[in-house]
């Protein structure tokens, strides 16, 4: 079937137009699960940097001074990783409501409002980030 | 028609005997009034249709795709326009079919009972996998857009090429098979209420390859079995008359590797059955089987 007849932007237009929820949930689960792969390694990457911290004295560990604490400092400084900081939590969020509503799914454990729980996440998502907003935002203006 | 149907009508025989002496009759009455009604119901639509007739009649337009790869001028896919006096009650299929009867016989289009049995005419309308003829016309925005089902060859116009669903169908081995026979030559093979129950929703299936069509998974694998052909092996494979080892090699099928664990639960094809059957449903429940079947614990 993949070598059917092209019929070009035609098809590939009335198909997004008429995504449902299911559709959308599985999109967004794709997209929110490479995000957080991308955001671990990432992570991984630029916390290796700051290993040596481990050996350093104590009193530099005190007073702030040693590689690990520097990094985050500069790191939280930049108004930019905050901003996406929230995006992060909004990814993870979702992801994690979804994947439990996956489960259910698996369970098949209420298929027939499978649509209602993906606005449901969808919601919550929304809720989580706003309330998260002051929390990461802080200080950073 | 039942067989109870004889019993009945002597019934009926008998209260007329009964009331035969009456006159006028109940069923005299009856019929009269009957009668009554229907003249005044001829009368209405009569009255309904004249008006409808003064005032602007009332067109629907149609876009819909055309391609002849035969025809030299028609090998470009293009959409043709029609207008169709609508009709109330009118779906997509008498509006193609008027169109085609009117404007342009070479319009070409599969359909054959016009009541939703045969699945012949699921076609792409306004964007979604629908059946023409279960499809009202009032029920959709203008212009209405009619394209042959995406992911599937076209072979002219709106017909595309199901012969690979067809294929898929045939995989899973859509016919009852058992070698648990009941004891006596002449004996039924009885299923339980509660079995028939069970598989009920999975046996309306009208191979008219909707979700195939609108399942994103099939579109980018060939050989996965596709909604349709799942769902048949769910309507053989929960049949408890089959006994265990058909259900074993039944099991065998849909567990490999393009079988029910393609499905990534987008409920494409539950949205668009035209027959409402809880698809993804029945694949979730296949695959918990499956599961069930290969988890060992010594």
């Amino acid at each position: 079937m993949s070598q059917s007849y092209n019929r070009g932007l035609i098809e590939d237009f009335s198909r997004w137009r008429e995504f449902e929820a299911g559709m959308w949930a599985w999109i967004f689960h794709k997209f929110t699960g490479w995000v957080l792969i991308g955001y671990l390694f990432t992570h991984i990457a630029v916390l290796s940097t700051a290993i040596p911290a481990s050996g350093a004295e104590t009193a530099v560990l005190q007073a702030g001074n040693d590689v690990y604490t520097q990094t985050i400092v500069s790191l939280e400084g930049l108004l930019l990783v905050r901003v996406l900081e929230v995006g992060l939590l909004a990814v993870a969020v979702f992801h994690m409501l979804n994947g439990a509503r996956l489960l259910l799914v698996d369970l098949g454990v209420g298929l027939e409002s499978q649509d209602k729980s993906f606005y449901a996440s969808l919601i919550l998502t929304g809720a989580i980030t706003v309330a998260s907003v002051p929390t990461f935002i802080a200080g950073a203006f | 028609m039942s067989t109870q149907l004889p019993k009945q009508t002597e019934k009926t025989d008998e209260t007329a005997a009964e009331t035969e002496t009456d006159v006028p009759s109940k069923g005299d009455e009856r019929r009269a009034e009957k009668r009554r009604r229907a003249d005044e119901r001829r009368r209405q639509r009569e009255a309904e249709e004249a008006e409808r007739a003064a005032a602007d009649e009332h067109t629907v337009e149609l876009r819909v795709f055309r391609y002849d790869p035969d025809v030299e001028g028609k090998q470009e896919p293009r959409f043709d326009t029609f207008h169709v006096p609508f009709e109330k009650g009118m779906t997509v299929l008498d509006a193609l079919m008027y169109a085609r009867d009117t404007y342009d016989s070479s319009l070409t289009f599969r359909h054959s009972c016009r009541q939703a049995v045969c699945g012949s005419d699921a076609m792409f309308v306004n964007g979604g996998q629908k059946l023409a003829c279960k499809t009202q016309i009032d029920e959709l925005e203008e212009p209405i857009r009619v394209e042959p089902l995406p992911h599937a060859e076209v072979t002219k116009d709106l017909v595309v090429d199901l012969e690979h669903f067809y294929d898929q169908m045939e995989a899973v081995e859509p016919y009852f098979q058992t070698n648990e026979y009941p004891d006596g030559e002449l004996e039924e093979q009885r299923q339980t209420r509660e079995n028939r129950e069970k598989i009920k929703m999975s046996t309306r299936c009208i191979w008219c390859s909707a979700c195939m069509s609108s399942c994103n998974i099939a579109a980018g694998d060939n050989e996965y079995l596709g909604p349709a052909a799942i769902n048949k092996a769910y309507r053989f494979a929960m049949d408890e008359r089959e006994g265990e080892d058909v259900k074993q090699k039944r099991l065998e099928i849909i567990e490999q590797e393009h079988g029910v664990w393609r499905c990534q639960t987008m409920f494409s094809c539950t949205e668009v059955c035209p027959k409402d059957i809880p698809l993804t449903e029945h694949i979730q429940e296949l695959k918990r089987e499956a599961v069930k079947n290969n988890l060992k614990f010594w």
